[in-house]
C-alpha cells in the first residue's frame, strides 16, 4: 500500500514553499536596498512582485486543498500539510511588509538609516534558517529562532526612540520619521511572523501546538 | 471511565501457529474501539478472542486473561452460549438466515427463552428502531430477509446482534461489503449504538476508524503495537510503526 505519487507531491508541496520563502525573503531585502538607496524603480518592482507572492500562495493552498479532499493525509502528512497552509498565511503576510517598506521609499529620509538595516538582515536570517528548520525537521533551530525576535524587538525600541527624540527636536520632520517608524514596524512583525512559522515547524515534527513566543508589541 | 474489556498478557495460538503475543489492552464501555493494521496482523484473531469465537475449531489455544467486567472470560465452565449472546457480533458480508426479516431478529429471542409473543414482536421493533431500520421496512416485516439491500441486511444483522440486549458488539469489517450510502449509514449507526453498548470494531479503512472511534490500536504480527486516543494515533502517533502504517509508507 506504499503510496509514491502522494509521498511525491507532498516533497512537491515543500519544494512550491521554500520558492515562496525565497521570495518573501528577496523581497524584504529589496525593499531594504530600495528604503535605504531611495530606488523607486527597485520600489515598484517589489510591489510588483508582491502579486507573485500572493499567486504562488493561492496556488499552494490549492494544491494543499487537493492533497486533502482525494488522499486523506493522516498523522506526519497530515501536520506537514497543515502546517505549510499556515506557513504560506505568514509568508504572504510578510510580503506585504516588505511591500510596504518599498512603498516608504518614496518618502525623503530624514537621517542615514544604520540600524534598521541590520535589523531587517536578522530578520532575513531567522527567516532563512527557519525555512532551512523545516527542511531538516530542526525543532532546536526552530525554537532558537523564536528567542532571537528579541534581538528585532530590541532594534525596534531603539530606532522608535531615536526617530520620537527626532520629531520632538524637529517638528517639521514628523511626517517622514513617522514613515520611517512604519518601516521599522513592518520589520518587527516580519519578525513575528516567522516565530510563526518557527511554531508551525515544532508542530510538525512533534504533533504539539506551543506558543513560543509572546510579542510585547 | 470504566474499562468494559480489560486483557492481560493475551496470546493465542492456532494449533502450533502463535497468533497473538503478549496482548494488554482496556477497552471503555460505551465506546467505539477501532483495531487497524496489515491484513494477517491478528486484528481479527483479536476480535473472535472476546467472544471465544475460535473455540468452535478444535486446536486454539489461548493464554492470559480476559476480563469482561472484571471477570475472565477464559475461565474453564464459561457458559459460551452466555458470553455470545453478551458480546454480540457482526460479520464481513451481511449473514441473514434465509427466513423472514421478523423471523431472523425473533429467531435469537426465542432462544433464549422468551415465549411472550407480545414481547418478541415489542423486542423485534425496538431492535430495528435501534439499528436505523425500522422506518424503512417496517411494512415488509413478513418479506424474506434476503430480498433486502446489501446494506440493510448488515443492519438487520445488526438489529439481530441487539434484540437479545448485549453489553458488546463486535464488528469484524461490517462495511467493507457495503457501497459509501450504505457505509456512512452504519457509521451514523455506530455512533448511535455507543450510547448503550461498547463497539468493537475491525476495519482496513483507516478513515473510517478515524471517523468513528473513540481509541484505536494499530496491531502489527500478532501485536499491539500503539493503543491510543483515536485523535493521537491519526494526527500524531508515538510509534513510527504506526505512523509509517497509516500514512502508507508501507503495508
Amino acid at each position: 500500500m506504499t503510496r509514491e505519487a502522494y509521498h511525491r507531491a507532498i516533497k512537491e508541496l515543500e519544494g512550491d514553499l521554500e520558492q515562496m520563502a525565497a521570495m518573501a525573503d528577496v523581497a524584504i531585502k529589496g525593499a531594504m536596498e530600495a528604503l535605504v538607496a531611495r530606488d523607486l524603480e527597485k520600489s515598484r518592482q517589489i510591489v510588483r512582485n508582491d502579486i507573485e507572492v500572493n499567486k504562488k500562495r493561492f496556488e499552494i493552498e490549492e494544491k494543499c486543498i487537493r492533497l486533502i479532499a482525494t488522499q486523506q493525509p493522516m498523522a506526519v502528512d497530515l501536520r506537514i500539510i497543515a502546517a505549510i497552509i499556515n506557513i504560506i498565511t505568514d509568508l504572504e503576510r510578510i510580503g506585504d511588509h516588505a511591500e510596504g517598506i518599498a512603498k516608504i521609499s518614496v518618502e525623503p529620509l530624514v537621517k542615514p538609516l544604520v540600524d534598521m538595516p541590520r535589523m531587517a538582515e536578522k530578520a532575513t536570517s531567522m527567516l532563512e534558517r527557519c525555512m532551512k528548520a523545516f527542511i531538516e525537521r530542526d525543532i532546536e533551530t526552530a525554537r532558537n529562532i523564536c528567542n532571537e525576535d528579541d534581538e528585532v524587538d530590541a532594534y525596534y525600541d531603539k530606532i522608535y526612540g531615536e526617530l520620537v527624540h527626532l520629531m520632538i527636536e524637529k517638528p517639521t520632520l514628523i511626517k517622514e520619521a513617522t514613515y520611517l517608524i512604519w518601516a521599522a514596524h513592518n520589520i518587527e512583525r516580519i519578525a513575528d511572523r516567522v516565530t510563526n512559522i518557527a511554531e508551525r515547524v515544532v508542530y510538525m515534527v512533534t504533533g504539539k501546538m506551543e506558543e513560543m513566543n509572546v510579542s510585547k508589541y | 471511565m470504566k474499562d468494559k474489556f480489560t486483557i492481560k498478557d493475551l496470546n493465542f495460538w492456532y494449533g502450533e501457529k502463535q497468533a497473538l503475543k503478549h496482548i494488554n489492552l482496556a477497552m471503555q464501555d460505551r465506546k467505539v474501539t477501532a483495531l487497524i493494521g496489515p491484513s494477517g496482523c491478528g486484528k481479527t484473531t483479536f476480535l473472535r478472542c472476546l467472544n471465544r469465537m475460535h473455540d468452535l475449531y478444535p486446536g486454539n489455544r489461548y493464554h492470559g486473561e480476559i476480563l469482561l467486567d472484571g471477570r475472565n472470560i477464559l475461565d474453564k465452565g464459561l457458559d459460551l452460549i452466555k458470553l455470545r449472546s453478551k458480546v454480540g457480533m457482526v460479520f464481513q458480508k451481511p449473514t441473514p438466515f434465509p427466513m423472514s426479516i421478523y423471523e431472523n431478529i425473533a429467531f435469537g429471542l426465542k432462544l433464549m427463552g422468551v415465549k411472550s409473543k407480545g414481547e418478541v414482536s415489542g423486542r423485534v421493533e425496538k431492535a430495528l428502531k435501534d439499528s436505523a431500520l425500522w422506518d424503512e421496512i417496517r411494512d415488509r416485516l413478513h418479506e424474506p430477509a434476503l430480498s433486502l439491500s446489501g446494506g440493510q441486511q448488515q443492519r438487520l444483522c445488526i438489529a439481530r446482534a441487539v434484540a437479545v440486549e448485549p453489553d458488546v458488539i463486535l464488528m469484524d469489517e461490517p462495511c467493507s461489503a457495503l457501497d459509501p450510502v450504505a457505509t456512512a449509514k452504519i457509521e451514523d449507526l455506530m455512533t448511535e449504538l455507543k450510547q448503550n453498548y461498547t463497539v468493537v470494531i475491525v476495519t482496513h479503512n483507516m478513515q473510517q476508524a478515524a471517523r468513528v472511534s473513540e481509541y484505536t490500536g494499530f496491531f502489527m504480527l500478532g501485536e499491539v503495537v500503539e493503543f491510543d486516543t483515536t485523535e493521537k494515533i491519526f494526527t500524531a502517533p508515538s510509534n513510527k510503526l504506526t505512523e509509517d502504517y497509516i500514512t502508507g509508507r508501507f503495508g
